[in-house]
């Protein structure tokens, strides 16, 4: 459904720690999946993995869940688990490792038109620069209502954002999701402001 | 003149707030702020203030500075895209005004424009950072400003009663590393919880004035504890409020309680920052009876 794009070298051994576990998602490959890239990338880049899988549609959670429990082991032994997929792809399968550092391999981009019918719980705004690395596995983007990418603003009371008393605040997910996996600091890290180049 | 002034001068500073009308007039406004001018050290003035379409925060700054007071420019990133907002600060400085207040601003479905689009292109932190490169004289995308570069005054919110606070002083870190050179706080009730808030903001240097919301009635307090983020107005105050009503219609109650929250939380901050929601004739009365003035 979705059309994703390998992110740079650089930026993925700046954060990857090793061993890594991987998680290929080919569930919409025929679309636009940049396996070559990525087999490629895993090759030159020298960082230990404890397996490389591939698999179809992660963002059905009940198959990220049979897959989390089938590769139990090898996820517990890993220090990092980085999944090249749409941005969905990411967000379930870090809301089923909450213990572990998820990094998404992939930026997905924009695509024009109606994309096929594939309602799931996390949104994917293709916004062409995937910040999930950064907070928790959790989309700033979609999860907060005004899409702030530097922190929490002063709006959510009792956990919950201005907008409605339905909706959790999104930043306070982010938080106590990097307090959970010990990465706190990335919440005073650079500051992001957002490239509207990539919509186009 | 620039907030940054007094701070370094060890003045202990104060600021009111004026919110601009729904309409054209702005007569009222100006003269809210007249009637504090030498009172306060400087006017805030507000933008759009709870997502409601009134008269540019912009226009009333320049029409307040006119009279000789020195007024605080809000700026929210919810009306103005990156473009909108740097042209709006190159206009601020043109007009003489020197201290700003960088807020994200609320949400446009709280307002009177519910419908609106939401623009939310910069958030308070990476707005500062814009500031910070327009005074080095070049804008958001790296082009160089004609002429010499603006220079401000910049402050920025935090709320200190939050709860969980962390998320809070980590994005206070980020507009301190931003290069914020002031803060003023959501309104506090509970000087304990400030000053815990202080213990760990103080090494920062960068001062902070504790923000205070005269207290107007029992329902005010409940509407805020229920609805208002990072604020608490604890049970003791509101028994307060109760106990006697004619009191507490006058005025008389709001202030006290206010004066008294000035006095706990002065040795703890740089100064104090009221939002008198209207009741502008009670800022007089609160500083004398807090000894401020």
């Amino acid at each position: 459904m979705l059309v994703t794009q390998l992110k740079s070298k650089e930026e993925l051994l700046t954060i990857i720690k090793k061993p890594a576990f991987v998680i290929k998602c080919t569930g919409c490959k025929e679309v636009l999946f940049p396996v070559t890239e990525i087999d490629e990338f895993l090759k030159t880049a020298e960082i230990t993995v404890s397996d490389i899988i591939s698999t179809d549609y992660i963002c059905n959670t009940d198959f990220a869940l049979k897959l989390s429990e089938k590769y139990k082991s090898e996820i517990s032994n890993s220090l990092n688990i980085i999944v090249f997929s749409c941005g969905i792809g990411v967000q379930s399968i870090s809301a089923l490792l909450e213990n572990k550092k998820v990094i998404s391999g992939c930026d997905t981009l924009y695509i024009n038109g109606f994309q096929g019918l594939n309602t799931r719980e996390n949104n994917c705004r293709q916004c062409g620069q995937c910040y999930l690395s950064e907070t928790g596995g959790i989309c700033p983007i979609t999860a907060c209502s005004k899409s702030l990418l530097n922190g929490q603003c002063g709006g959510a009371k009792n956990g919950k954002c201005e907008v409605s008393k339905e909706m959790e605040c999104g930043w306070e997910r982010i938080y106590k999701r990097l307090e959970l996996i010990k990465e706190t600091q990335k919440l005073t890290g650079d500051i992001k402001v957002r490239d509207y180049l990539k919509l186009l | 003149m620039k907030l940054k002034e007094l701070f370094n001068s060890g003045k202990f500073v104060l600021t009111s707030e004026v919110g601009p009308p729904k309409g054209w007039n702005i007569d009222k406004t100006i003269h809210e702020a007249e009637s504090l001018k030498g009172i306060v050290d400087a006017i805030n003035v507000t933008d759009n203030q709870s997502s409601v379409m009134r008269f540019g925060s912009l226009a009333a700054c320049h029409l307040i500075k006119d009279k000789g007071i020195e007024p605080v420019f809000q700026v929210t990133c919810r009306d103005r895209n990156r473009l909108a907002l740097q042209s709006d600060i190159l206009s601020a400085a043109g007009l003489g005004i020197e201290n700003m207040l960088l807020l994200t601003g609320d949400h446009t479905t709280l307002g009177d424009h519910k419908d609106a689009k939401p623009v939310f292109d910069l958030d308070s932190v990476s707005l500062i950072h814009t500031i910070k490169k327009l005074e080095s004289g070049v804008d958001l995308a790296n082009n160089k400003l004609d002429g010499e570069p603006p220079k401000f005054c910049i402050g920025a919110v935090v709320s200190p009663c939050a709860e969980p606070l962390e998320p809070q002083l980590m994005k206070m870190d980020r507009k301190i590393k931003a290069g914020v050179e002031f803060f003023q706080t959501q309104a506090v009730y509970e000087t304990d919880k400030f000053a815990k808030f202080m213990e760990k903001a103080k090494n920062s240097g960068i001062p902070v004035m504790a923000g205070i919301v005269i207290l107007k009635s029992v329902g005010m307090a409940k509407f805020m504890n229920e609805n208002v983020a990072g604020i608490h107005v604890p049970d003791n105050l509101i028994e307060e409020l109760k106990k006697d009503k004619e009191k507490t219609k006058s005025g008389q109650t709001g202030i006290e309680i206010a004066a008294r929250l000035i006095k706990d939380l002065k040795p703890y901050c740089q100064g104090i920052h009221l939002m008198p929601l209207g009741w502008d004739d009670k800022v007089p009365q609160i500083l004398k009876l807090s000894g401020l003035i």
